[in-house]
């Protein structure tokens, strides 16, 4: 990541650097259950679906595969832990607050643990796991702890002689479906806003990653959430995906993943209850870098903009615009890092990419790289699969890029680099917002006056002046047009 | 206060067609349809008729008013909130024609719109005037050595589709918070009541809005509504209307290309009446919930529950106010209900008195059409409701 803030901890310069945390190996993993009611149950149907580690493609362990007979055991519990009068209902907004941070001093506890079961259910290097996706964690759940005593509701001067009050309350039980590429982290960008606010969850992890997920299950009832308050269903999303977005009794539904399935949730959503909705979903984003950019700066925003976690962020960096004066230099500049960038076993401390998250991922990679090749991109390195190495790709460079090729259109969620060149400020406005997307942007360029023209023109929820992925609890995030609806943290 | 201006209960109808880029249209189909007098059921005047390819044409206007470097675009926020006070003004002028206007298309009593709606259509405008101009974004406290700030930005083309019970003031509900924020608007107004918002869309033109930032097609739910709600162009609707099309509004924005969606739907309010009440104010306020507008609105107490110490002598005196309640012609100051908005509605609430009474509520007055002509219905009271009848559980939108 890009945030270069040297080794200055709260205003103290760090003494001495600590030694980098260590995996547990033969981690065995204790929860593999569905959890409702601060309990663990198998699957009504009887069925079982496997979680595999993407470096090596061996199974971890069998999940109890959940349906919608457990969605609907679910929801009556997080129902009834809503239900006027219950201990969740009953207690005071800063105690809720005060279960939030025992939650956050649980995952500081577990941190190790916690790292190492998403790196053997992502494949994410082990070393960002720990000091970004559990640092993320952390500090979402102490930053929300914060807020559940500070929502304020209004007075407001009606005409004639009424008191009129607003009071913010509690939606509900609220559904959330996280994804694969951030599974921990996502989870708590759901979890931390609903709880802090009073709600109850059914919450259906991916199915690709559960494992950290359940082992937050196990935390929830340790820290003392009441049973009822957070309800975890392993499962598919054609399944107990949809029997969530179509339930009668779930209030509100937060989803992130892909665009395609967005809509199917917001459909389903409207076709059932008129449940509120909000999705974060796909990017193209558009990093724009001007002759007069700080160049080491750019080449090294860029490239970690577009190869952190192996590719799959939904911000990832995946139109790179370079004004035609730098682009020869920014392009040979991307090479050398993507050359140098180190693919391998995520548990190894000096490894920098892992494998892509499944089989379907990989595919569609390569194939979005192959028509990179036939639609007349030149191909600058990478460009294939590292041979017999499961899912791993190569850092993969495009130079002449054009906006019609599939690599600049379609969301590629992979290791691939694809750079254009632009020659105004004027021409690269209109070519970046012409997308459906509209999650993130950057810009890098010294100038005061087009940082700040771009930052307003750039139809996108967050833009990034001279930084990249500077994603903190403190900032909302979300997208215009097809990239999402509503906004979290 | 000054008296009530006599109305014209024969106004001229000067705007009929469909307004983009601040002028008339006739529709691509050359399509027309008959606004009605819900007090005769004699047709007013036809209306230009809007289906898919104006709702196309309507939006394309609002897109390229929407223009970044648009005289839109680049009017100060303070500015917009000028706008929207000068429309105000010239709502206030015209404010005796508009009522008369409303009250010939939807059949609420004159002296009620006249006092009521214009008075809240003018208010809703200032008040979203003075908000133009304090939309605040936030700087943030970043970990790390960032600058982070918030700015708040018009989300784009707003659909807006509004309904038939205060036309009007549905109109100026949308449009207050739209303009004063920088959007840019493509309205559906309703079959049963275009006329009045159209003669707004003149005032919008006279205010001195920029072509193409409010554009306003008078048309059918399925046609032009349908082509609303599933534009890949249109960055957001808003709806007001009934929950069966509120459905089918979210399903068609899920489907198209997720464009943000708000839905004001119905509702069957309780309406709960304690014994230690006041109960003449009870009576009062509990009888004008309900029966206020004809019955047809969204927030209409269509549950009065009564404590039972009080219950028979509150139904009695409820019972009085209604068969007090003076229906007749609109234009007649003395009248306090005029007719329902149409032969649908008029028909679907016979429908559901009749159910009334075959599931054994006590129709303790009223009942029946209240005229030979016009979509009348006489003040109707049941008593002796159970939750479970259909009464209990629907929304009648009726006297």
């Amino acid at each position: 990541m890009a945030a270069l803030n040297g080794a200055v901890e709260n205003g103290q310069p760090d003494k001495k650097v600590p030694p980098l945390p260590r995996p547990l190996r033969s981690l065995e993993v204790k929860y593999t259950k569905i959890f409702i009611n601060n309990e663990w149950h198998e699957s009504t149907s009887g069925k079982k679906f496997p979680t595999y580690n993407p470096s090596t493609l061996e199974k971890i362990c069998d999940i109890e595969e959940g349906d919608k007979p457990d969605v609907d055991n679910a929801v009556e519990a997080a129902r009834a832990a809503f239900q006027r009068g219950s201990p969740w209902r009953q207690m005071d907004a800063p105690s809720r607050g005060r279960l939030l941070h025992k939650l956050a001093d649980l995952l500081e506890r577990d941190r190790v643990i916690l790292a190492t079961l998403e790196t053997m259910d992502t494949g994410k290097p082990f070393l960002q796991a720990y000091f970004i996706d559990l640092e993320g964690c952390i500090k979402t759940l102490r930053y929300y702890a914060g807020w559940a005593d500070k929502i304020q509701g209004r007075t407001i001067p009606v005409d004639e002689n009424f008191v009129c009050f607003t009071r913010h309350e509690p939606m509900g039980v609220c559904g959330a479906i996280t994804p694969w590429n951030f599974p921990l982290l996502m989870l708590v960008w759901k979890m931390a806003p609903a709880l802090c606010c009073g709600n109850t969850l059914v919450i259906k992890p991916a199915e690709q990653t559960p494992l950290t997920s359940l082992y937050v299950g196990s935390l929830i009832k340790e820290v003392g959430f009441p049973p009822g308050v957070v309800n975890i269903v392993p499962g598919y999303g054609p399944t107990a995906g949809a029997a969530i977005s179509t339930h009668d009794s779930i209030d509100k539904i937060a989803f992130t993943g892909s665009t395609k399935v967005g809509k199917l949730i917001k459909e389903a959503a409207s076709k059932s209850n008129l449940k509120r909705v909000t999705l974060e979903l796909g990017g193209k984003n558009p990093c724009i870098v001007c002759a007069d950019a700080d160049l080491d700066l750019a080449v090294e925003c860029a490239h970690q903009g577009v190869f952190f976690n192996q590719g799959q962020c939904c911000t990832a960096a995946s139109r790179v615009f370079v004004e035609e004066q730098i682009y020869p230099e920014f392009v040979k500049r991307s090479v050398e890092f993507a050359k140098k960038r180190l693919v391998g076993d995520p548990f190894d401390a000096r490894t920098e990419q892992g494998p892509q998250i499944d089989q379907k991922q990989f595919d569609k990679i390569l194939e979005l790289i192959e028509s990179g090749k036939k639609e007349g991109a030149k191909l600058e390195c990478g460009g294939l699969a590292i041979e017999d190495r499961g899912l791993f790709i190569k850092p993969t460079v495009f130079s002449e890029v054009t906006d019609n090729m599939r690599i600049a259109r379609e969301e590629i969620f992979g290791p691939v680099q694809p750079i254009m060149k632009f020659k105004s400020i004027e021409e690269v406005i209109r070519r970046a917002n012409s997308t459906e997307y509209g999650l993130t942007a950057a810009v890098f360029t010294k100038n005061l006056d087009i940082a700040l023209t771009l930052a307003s023109a750039l139809q996108s929820g967050t833009v990034w002046i001279n930084c990249y992925n500077a994603l903190y609890a403190q900032a909302p995030f979300g997208g215009f047009k097809m990239s999402g609806n509503g906004r979290e943290l | 206060a000054s008296p009530i201006p006599a109305p014209n209960p024969r106004p001229d109808i000067a705007y009929n067609k469909i307004f983009i880029n601040n002028e008339w249209h006739d529709a691509v189909s050359k399509k027309t349809f008959p606004s009605i007098n819900p007090a005769t059921g004699e047709v007013i005047c036809q209306v230009a008729e809007g289906a898919k390819a104006d709702v196309d044409k309507a939006v394309k206007a609002a897109k390229a008013a929407f223009q970044l470097g648009s005289p839109w675009r680049r009017m100060d926020a303070s500015q917009r909130g000028k706008l929207l006070n000068r429309l105000a003004d010239l709502i206030e002028r015209d404010r005796a024609y508009l009522a008369a206007l409303e009250t010939l298309d939807n059949g609420k009593p004159y002296a009620i719109s006249y006092l009521v709606d214009l008075d809240m259509v003018v208010k809703c405008l200032r008040y979203f005037a003075g908000w133009s101009d304090k939309f605040h974004g936030k700087t943030i406290p970043l970990d790390g050595d960032f600058f982070c700030y918030t700015r708040l930005e018009p989300v784009g083309v707003c659909g807006q589709i509004i309904p038939w019970n205060f036309p009007l003031l549905m109109q100026a509900w949308k449009l207050g918070p739209a303009l004063a924020t920088g959007n840019v608007v493509v309205m559906k107004v309703a079959e049963q009541t275009p006329l009045s918002a159209l003669y707004v869309a003149s005032l919008i033109k006279e205010a001195g809005f920029p072509p193409g930032v409010v554009n306003i097609i008078p048309g059918y739910g399925p046609t032009a509504g349908a082509a609303i709600a599933s534009h890949m162009d249109i960055d957001k609707v808003a709806f007001t209307g009934s929950t069966e099309v509120g459905h089918l509004i979210q399903k068609a924005a899920a489907e198209s290309n997720l464009k943000r969606v708000t839905l004001e739907l119905g509702g069957k309010s309780p309406n709960i009446i304690m014994s230690d009440a006041d109960m003449d104010w009870a009576v009062d306020q509990a009888h004008f919930a309900l029966f206020f507008n004809q019955g047809q609105c969204c927030c209409a107490g269509s549950r009065t529950y009564v404590q039972e110490d009080i219950y028979n002598e509150f139904v009695e005196r409820s019972v009085e106010k209604a068969k007090a309640r003076v229906v007749g012609n609109p234009f007649d100051f003395k009248t306090e209900q005029g007719p329902q908005v149409d032969e649908k509605q008029f028909k679907k609430i016979l429908g559901y008195i009749s159910t009334g009474q075959r599931e054994g509520a006590k129709l303790l007055c009223g009942g029946n059409p209240a005229a030979d002509r016009g979509y009348f219905i006489q003040p109707t009271v049941f008593g002796d409701v159970q939750d479970s009848m259909t009464i209990a559980r629907e929304e009648v939108s009726a006297p």
